[in-house]
């Protein structure tokens, strides 16, 4: 009996501590998360600083790759991250998986899988296939300086390799090669407070390439065959340090005299609830795409970070 | 077809150099003065305690010392009217081989005090942009 009065004691007390407690531990939830007080820690970078994951594989933003090594691994530590994007502009869609490895914010190596489906083209032209495949191995190395804490921006070299899988319509198309090599020398700065007092990022690559619509309509041509360097470039402003508006430029190699290639831009927003997550969406443009003008659309990309 | 992207620059740059309004509040000000910076340094010291990525770091540290210090280091690092009188942040950490993670460990334990403390982004970044060049005399020495 008396253990049973006890119980009835303790049971509502128990609950009302557990409904005090409640509020405080939905305002701690975040906070816990951003600690990193789990074990192993592997997430020591400060939020944001390990970028989104462009189409490609690369950390960075959605089409332009930053000098910033993936994950939230500091340089005592590893991270990985995992990634899907769908890019939709009605005429083509792109889908694409992939992860990346990362090793003491040094190296970073990443794989991605691309596949375009290309129904208008393959309608147009009567064409045996509906879409194409690209697989893309990726390695970055950080060169010099920090994002952050040093007045060098963080500097890095990449490479990509990139396999074009369905090679039959760019052959058809005029591409010479269905593998190419792009190399990205990375420059980028995250000024704290740099604009209105909001943390600003700024970011320079040159690609040196020959790819044909990034390698999907696969590497030279007719027009040219040889490697160019091309600039692109991003720049994003964290409202706070969870969302990021930002907006890219890529200008693109133009080899082929059958299909022109435009300069591609974007305009995205980033959303970094914490260090587990990040979600991208964005406003595309990317000109005409192999005979379909206006190539306007949806860009919506998920990264996990491990 | 540069040309855009060279526009949306400038007009990111041409709106950076218009910042500084007159009438915006001191740095020293905008953090609460000396009590809103003691408060923050409590509040990160308490983040410490449950960063398992530093927390071994203050065994045996006086932590009523450190934070007199601390507070005293931003309240004139921010041109408040204190006398941080302690070593300069190079001194401090040498010979302790801090790590660049525990670093970016540190950063997050205040960026969370701030957060705790309800301190807005703005001054929470004005702060952080004052600290961040210690970087290079507080790790791998």
């Amino acid at each position: 009996m008396k253990i049973m009065a006890i119980k009835k004691m303790i049971v509502p007390k128990m609950l009302l501590s557990v409904v005090l407690l409640l509020p405080s531990l939905f305002v701690h939830a975040v906070t816990d998360t951003d600690l990193a007080a789990d074990q192993p820690i592997k997430r020591s970078r400060l939020l944001v600083t390990g970028g989104a994951t462009t189409i490609e594989g690369s950390a960075g933003g959605g089409i332009v790759p930053m000098a910033v090594i993936s994950g939230y691994g500091a340089q005592e530590e590893q991270s990985a991250t995992a990634f899907a994007s769908y890019v939709d502009t009605g005429d083509y869609q792109l889908e694409v998986i992939g992860g990346s490895w990362s090793w003491r914010n040094r190296v970073e190596l990443s794989i991605a899988q691309q596949k375009l489906t290309h129904d208008s083209l393959t309608a147009a032209l009567s064409l045996p296939s509906d879409s194409i495949s690209q697989r893309i191995i990726s390695a970055k190395v950080r060169v010099a300086g920090d994002l952050i804490y040093t007045r060098l921006p963080q500097l890095s070299i990449g490479v990509q390799h990139k396999k074009n899988l369905d090679f039959l319509v760019p052959a058809a198309v005029g591409a010479k090669d269905d593998s190419g090599t792009d190399i990205n020398f990375t420059a980028t700065k995250l000024i704290l407070g740099g604009l209105l007092h909001r943390n600003l990022l700024l970011n320079a690559n040159f690609r040196y390439t020959k790819a044909n619509q990034t390698g999907l309509v696969g590497f030279g041509g007719d027009k040219n065959n040889d490697y160019e360097l091309l600039p692109e470039i991003s720049a994003g402003v964290l409202v706070n340090r969870h969302w990021l508006l930002g907006t890219e430029y890529r200008q693109k190699p133009n080899n082929l005299s059958f299909i022109k290639e435009d300069d591609w831009q974007t305009v995205f927003v980033g959303w970094f609830p914490n260090k587990r997550v990040a979600l991208v969406a964005a406003y595309v443009d990317l000109g005409e795409v192999a005979t379909f003008k206006d190539q306007t659309g949806w860009y919506l990309s998920l990264q996990g970070s491990f | 077809m540069l040309l855009r992207p060279m526009l949306m620059m400038s007009i990111f740059l041409l709106l950076s150099a218009c910042t500084s309004s007159p009438r915006e509040p001191s740095l020293y000000d905008a953090l609460g003065q000396r009590e809103g910076i003691a408060n923050i340094t409590h509040q990160m010291i308490l983040n410490f305690a449950q960063d398992e990525r530093v927390k071994h770091r203050f065994k045996g540290v006086n932590m009523q010392k450190f934070k007199i210090g601390f507070t005293n280091y931003v309240c004139a690092l921010v041109q408040g009217p204190c006398e941080y009188q302690g070593d300069s942040m190079k001194t401090i950490h040498a010979g302790y081989n801090y790590t660049n993670t525990e670093f970016n460990a540190i950063v997050d334990d205040l960026i969370l005090a701030m957060e705790q403390c309800g301190v807005p982004v703005a001054t929470q970044n004005r702060l952080l942009a004052k600290l961040a060049p210690t970087y290079k005399d507080v790790v791998y020495h």
